[in-house]
């Protein structure tokens, strides 16, 4: 039986009158690759945040590594890497002063905090700039420098809310090809984003969310062939009538 | 708790502090440049007392006693007068509207006639010949106008008063209660404010930090680490009184190199840094009071002087030359039992174990705890930390 990394059943979160994310279930497999698209405002960043155990859910449950996030939270905090969609760093450190501290934060001994943090910095293309002060860094590097953050501490799930957004090709490509590391490393990924060409190049399975609600689930190949159109992109027109990016 | 974690935020809080020019100014460079500035103005560089430049004319029309050119030797004399004589009253009063003199003194011309009845019977009033000396100060200066009627005032009491004997002895006029050479200076009064008033500004450094920290996405990503509230707050508490240490001997050193000795032993200096150290907590805690109620790193800069104000005006060395009413209102702020408490250990030469001083002590530790515990309270309950 696979074992199940995160695990989300009947998920209701309003926000006054507003129902961002309206009764999703869904489980994701240990060392999946899952993503969760959608355009902007249907609900994506929500579900991470209701994952992460930032915020408590209106209704429904999620458990994630088999723990509740509500009633244990620091457990998931030890499990789990965020990439949050803004880019947070602080920008009155360096890069590398960055990355210490929060391996630091993740109580990481200090030559395993070394060890990643130099092979990080290398594989995200940053190590010739790490002592330079972050915000010296073009958009692109600290998008990168950001998801070092998330993953110095080598978790066993990891969260990243759209990681390629605003970022150039090449940025862009640096961060798939660090993507596919983690799924060779059987990490377990849940990447929300609106690029679609994204989701089909990197993702085993995929979750289309629209105003709150999972409108498909399944592989990109899968739902690109019931649904016999070309493109994920085309998934979302068929399902939903309008483009994903219209609402951008 | 994690020893690792509050260490690395600790640091990560010192280096914003050293890099980001903005908070390095505030912290450091304001409460320098400050003290600087108002210790030249009140205390006078070196410990050494203001001299202030008077302007004379003198229409005396002298007969047999020339009591005018007594009167001139004598404010000659006096060290803290540095005396200007003037053909005439056009070119004075000139003079003191470019505030090149701080006062200028008409000596009329029944002086010295007047100065003859008062010394032909100096204990019948009714024979004497009352002269009038009309005084003009510079207005723009608070100092001249409070300091210079009262020393010319006893000048010419000892020229009367005491006869020729003073007039024939300058070093009396020096030493003697005329002008009180041995006070100590302004400086000297407003030191241990200044002490208090260094740390204040930390509010306004709390409030931005925190707010700053929550727009950027900072908050929420350490949030989401392991680090837990009472790390990530100690963190914080441990940084800014590190900080208020720093500022503290900071302007220990400014006020000591503006002249400020005070003649007590290392004990003293040590209970005063501890002070300042408590004091720094109700800093913190108004800080995160101010970040709690601003949506914005902006808002909280201004919204900060809702408790820097109170505490500077009330609390400071501002607060000793306000209205009885606003010193007691000082009552309710902490910061007025660090600086009352520091002027009892520098000024009024109380020991650490007084009562006076222990009482403040007591009220500025559990006013400062109390700020900080509802400050972390409010934040944690608004915005989780």
């Amino acid at each position: 039986m696979t074992e199940l990394a995160v695990v989300i059943e009947s998920l209701v979160k309003k926000f006054e009158d507003v129902t961002a994310v309206d009764g999703i279930s869904l489980q994701v497999s240990k060392g999946e690759l899952f993503g969760l698209l959608g355009p902007n405002g249907a609900g994506k960043t929500t579900i991470i945040n209701v994952l992460c155990g930032l915020i408590k859910p209106t209704n429904g449950s999620a458990k994630v590594g088999g723990y509740d996030v509500q009633k244990e939270t620091a457990k998931v905090k030890e499990l789990i890497g965020v990439c949050p969609q803004e880019t947070a760093i602080y920008p009155y450190l360096t890069g590398v002063e960055n990355v210490e501290l929060f391996g630091n934060l993740h109580a990481m001994n200090k030559a395993t905090l070394k060890k990643r943090c130099d092979m990080l910095l290398e594989n995200m293309g940053l190590a010739g700039d790490a002592k330079r002060r972050a915000e010296k860094y073009s958009g692109g590097m600290k998008r990168r420098l950001s998801l070092v953050l998330a993953l110095i501490h080598d978790p066993k799930i990891a969260f990243l809310d759209e990681p390629t957004v605003a970022m150039d090709p090449q940025s862009r490509h640096a961060v798939w090809d660090f993507i596919k590391e983690l799924k060779k490393e059987d990490k377990t990924t849940i990447l929300t984003t609106h690029y679609m060409e994204e989701a089909e190049e990197l993702c085993d399975r995929v979750g289309i969310i629209d105003h709150g609600k999972l409108i498909a689930l399944g592989a990109p190949e899968d739902l690109i062939s019931k649904n016999k159109v070309k493109n994920l992109e085309e998934v979302f027109i068929k399902l939903t009538g309008r483009k994903i990016r219209e609402e951008i | 708790m994690k020893l690792q974690r509050v260490l690395a935020l600790t640091k990560k809080e010192m280096k914003k502090t050293v890099r980001e020019p903005a908070v390095l100014f505030m912290i450091f460079l304001f409460p320098v440049v400050f003290v600087f500035a108002f210790g030249a103005s009140f205390g006078g560089v070196g410990g050494e007392q203001p001299v202030y430049n008077i302007g004379i004319v003198n229409m005396d029309q002298a007969t047999s006693v020339n009591a005018s050119q007594i009167l001139l030797t004598t404010l000659s004399d006096t060290e803290i007068l540095n005396v200007q004589v003037y053909a005439d009253n056009q070119t004075a009063q000139n003079d003191l509207s470019q505030g090149r003199v701080q006062g200028v003194m008409i000596i009329p011309s029944d002086f010295s006639q007047s100065f003859a009845s008062y010394q032909t019977a100096p204990n019948d009033p009714s024979m004497w010949t009352n002269a009038t000396i009309a005084l003009y100060l510079d207005k723009g200066s608070l100092v001249a106008t409070q300091a210079i009627p009262p020393i010319i005032q006893q000048i010419l009491i000892a020229i009367t008063g005491q006869g020729q004997q003073v007039a024939s002895n300058p070093f009396r006029l020096e030493t003697a209660s005329l002008v009180e050479v041995e006070a100590p200076s302004a400086l000297d009064f407003i030191a241990p404010g200044m002490f208090t008033f260094a740390s204040i500004f930390l509010i306004m450094m709390v409030a931005q930090s925190f707010a700053q920290d929550r727009e950027n996405g900072m908050m929420k990503r350490i949030r989401i680490t392991p680090t837990t509230p009472t790390e990530f707050m100690t963190s914080q508490v441990l940084s800014y009184m590190v900080i208020a240490l720093v500022q503290a001997t900071l302007v220990f050193i400014m006020v000591y190199l503006m002249g400020f000795r005070p003649n007590v032993g290392m004990p003293v200096y040590a209970f005063a840094f501890i002070l300042v150290l408590v004091f720094s907590l109700s800093n913190v805690g108004f800080g995160l009071i101010t970040a709690t109620i601003a949506k914005s790193s902006g808002a909280a800069t201004g919204l900060s002087f809702l408790f820097v104000l109170p505490q500077l005006f009330l609390g400071t060395f501002v607060g000793a030359s306000l209205s009885s009413a606003a010193q007691v209102a000082g009552k309710f702020v902490p910061s007025y039992y660090v600086t009352d408490a520091l002027t009892s250990l520098f000024l009024r030469g109380a020991s650490v174990t007084s009562p006076a001083v222990l009482l403040d002590l007591a009220a500025v530790s559990v006013s400062c705890v109390a700020i900080l515990a509802i400050g972390i309270i409010l934040y944690g309950k608004y915005y989780k930390i």
